[in-house]
């Protein structure tokens, strides 16, 4: 059982870490895609999809191909005397923002698209730059589509399996989560421990779900008057 | 001052039909421009904004937003523009409305105080928007726009969404405005009691077109002259040999 703490220590790192990135790596996509839409707009949401509808196995595999030293991406660290990311925390934190990229664009591309062409054409009127009106009417406006990628991200990491089981090689403490320590536990059949553990999980899912509904009815849709 | 005009030349296809609008008009009071719905007031009114890029020239007194070789960017015309439906800012108090306007506004000052008590908003600012009545938001929106110190003012249908009572307020609050601040007004409206209370002059404006009697035309471009630009053309009439 000492070791659970690591692993809980390792879930709560990686999905905060992996929800900051997100969040910066989504938003200027997820705008993009928002505004209007084209054959490379739609090529691009597939590929963005694609986490959702593939095997974690699949992507799992494709990210230890690339992160390990004979990738041509590895490659070009080779020099800075890193040889490869599996097994590692970075390369763990690299896995889970691919796999759950689709959870943050979605949110935060609805709400961008949810606030149509009004308060762009009132921002503009009033003298404010598009940069300007992108980070105090935008940003602001859409803070629901936010709040939401967040929470989904946060969750959807912690309940993590597949990818992190095939990059990161449950190493205790560096990229053993909380996922794979309950499979461990059952496979060495203490189930006393697994009980424990699972059932945090449980309420810790349920609570994510409830707080995203509470956050619906509370913010309620974004009006553009 | 008295002989700057607002001179717009606009042709071009938008919002699903054409528009080809021409016409100059003095530079202040107001300007109604008159017509049924769908006969592209509000693109016209969106273009001279620079909301919708259409080709032409647009000049308001010494400025020229729009002509062959340059567009210049909505965000750096000093343009206020009301629009048809509430378009406050729903994040923002009444207040922070109004800030917004205040800070992006180039540093004009701006008689705020004076605003706020004319249009009768100083028990509103603390409100959020969404909890205002339809006459409240565009009496915010006006003050609004305002205060971010435009040239020209653009209105489009502001009081269409309005009753009868809220639209019986607003009315003389901008027939005030428009004869106290010097400030040009292009106001939209097919509605023929706004014209009439508020209009010093009608542009009528059918299928994309202005559509004028050419003597008035002729005559709204004449009041758009100073006396010393119409006595020279006068006098070169007279030396082309034309008998009145």
């Amino acid at each position: 059982m000492a070791d659970v703490g690591g692993a809980i220590w390792v879930t709560v790192c990686l999905a905060t870490i992996t929800t900051l990135c997100l969040l910066i790596i989504a938003t200027p996509l997820a705008w993009w895609l928002s505004r209007g839409r084209s054959l490379v707009k739609d090529i691009i949401t597939a590929i963005v999809a694609l986490p959702i509808v593939l095997p974690p196995t699949v992507l799992g595999f494709y990210l230890l191909v690339a992160m390990g030293p004979q990738s041509p991406l590895m490659t070009l660290l080779h020099p800075f005397g890193i040889r490869t990311l599996n097994f590692s925390f970075v390369g763990l934190v690299i896995g889970s923002i691919v796999y759950s990229l689709p959870f943050a664009v979605q949110p935060i591309r609805n709400a961008f698209e949810h606030l149509g062409r009004r308060p762009f054409d009132v921002a503009a009127t009033l003298r404010a730059s598009p940069l300007d009106t992108f980070f105090s009417v935008a940003l602001p406006m859409a803070r629901k589509g936010f709040l939401t990628a967040a929470l989904l991200v946060f969750a959807h990491t912690v309940g993590e399996f597949g990818v992190v089981l095939m990059i990161g090689g449950a190493i205790p403490g560096k990229t053993e989560v909380v996922s794979i320590r309950i499979w461990q536990m059952v496979e060495q059949l203490d189930w006393p421990n697994a009980h424990r553990l699972a059932g945090g999980l449980m309420v810790f899912a349920f609570t994510v779900l409830l707080s995203l509904l509470i956050i619906d009815r509370r913010l309620g849709n974004p009006r553009h008057d | 001052m008295t002989d700057a005009v607002i001179d717009i030349a606009l042709n071009g296809h938008a919002g699903g039909f054409d528009l080809n609008a021409a016409f100059i008009v003095p530079a202040q009071g107001v300007t109604a421009i008159w017509g049924a719905s769908g006969a592209g007031k509000t693109t016209l009114l969106r273009a001279i904004a620079g909301l919708t890029r259409l080709t032409g020239h647009v000049r308001i007194g010494e400025q020229v937003w729009q002509d062959d070789r340059e567009f210049v960017p909505v965000h750096r015309r000093r343009v206020g523009y009301v629009f048809q439906e509430a378009s406050l800012l729903p994040h923002l108090t009444v207040r922070g409305n109004l800030d917004f306007a205040q800070k992006r506004n180039g540093g004009h000052a701006v008689e705020t105080d004076r605003l706020i008590d004319r249009l009768k908003l100083a028990p509103l600012l603390a409100r959020k928007v969404d909890t205002l009545s339809g006459g409240e938001r565009q009496r915010v929106a006006l003050a609004r726009t305002l205060f971010s110190a435009p040239e020209i003012l653009l209105m489009d249908e502001p009081l269409s969404s309005l009753d009868g009572e809220a639209k019986a307020e607003i009315v003389p609050m901008i027939a005030a405005l428009s004869r106290d601040a010097a400030l040009p007004i292009l106001y939209v409206s097919h509605d023929a009691y706004e014209v009439e209370r508020l209009a010093d002059r009608v542009l009528r404006l059918a299928k994309g077109r202005i559509i004028d009697t050419p003597d008035a035309a002729f005559s709204t471009q004449l009041d758009a002259l100073s006396p010393a630009q119409v006595r020279a053309l006068a006098e070169a009439a007279l030396k082309a040999g034309i008998r009145v």
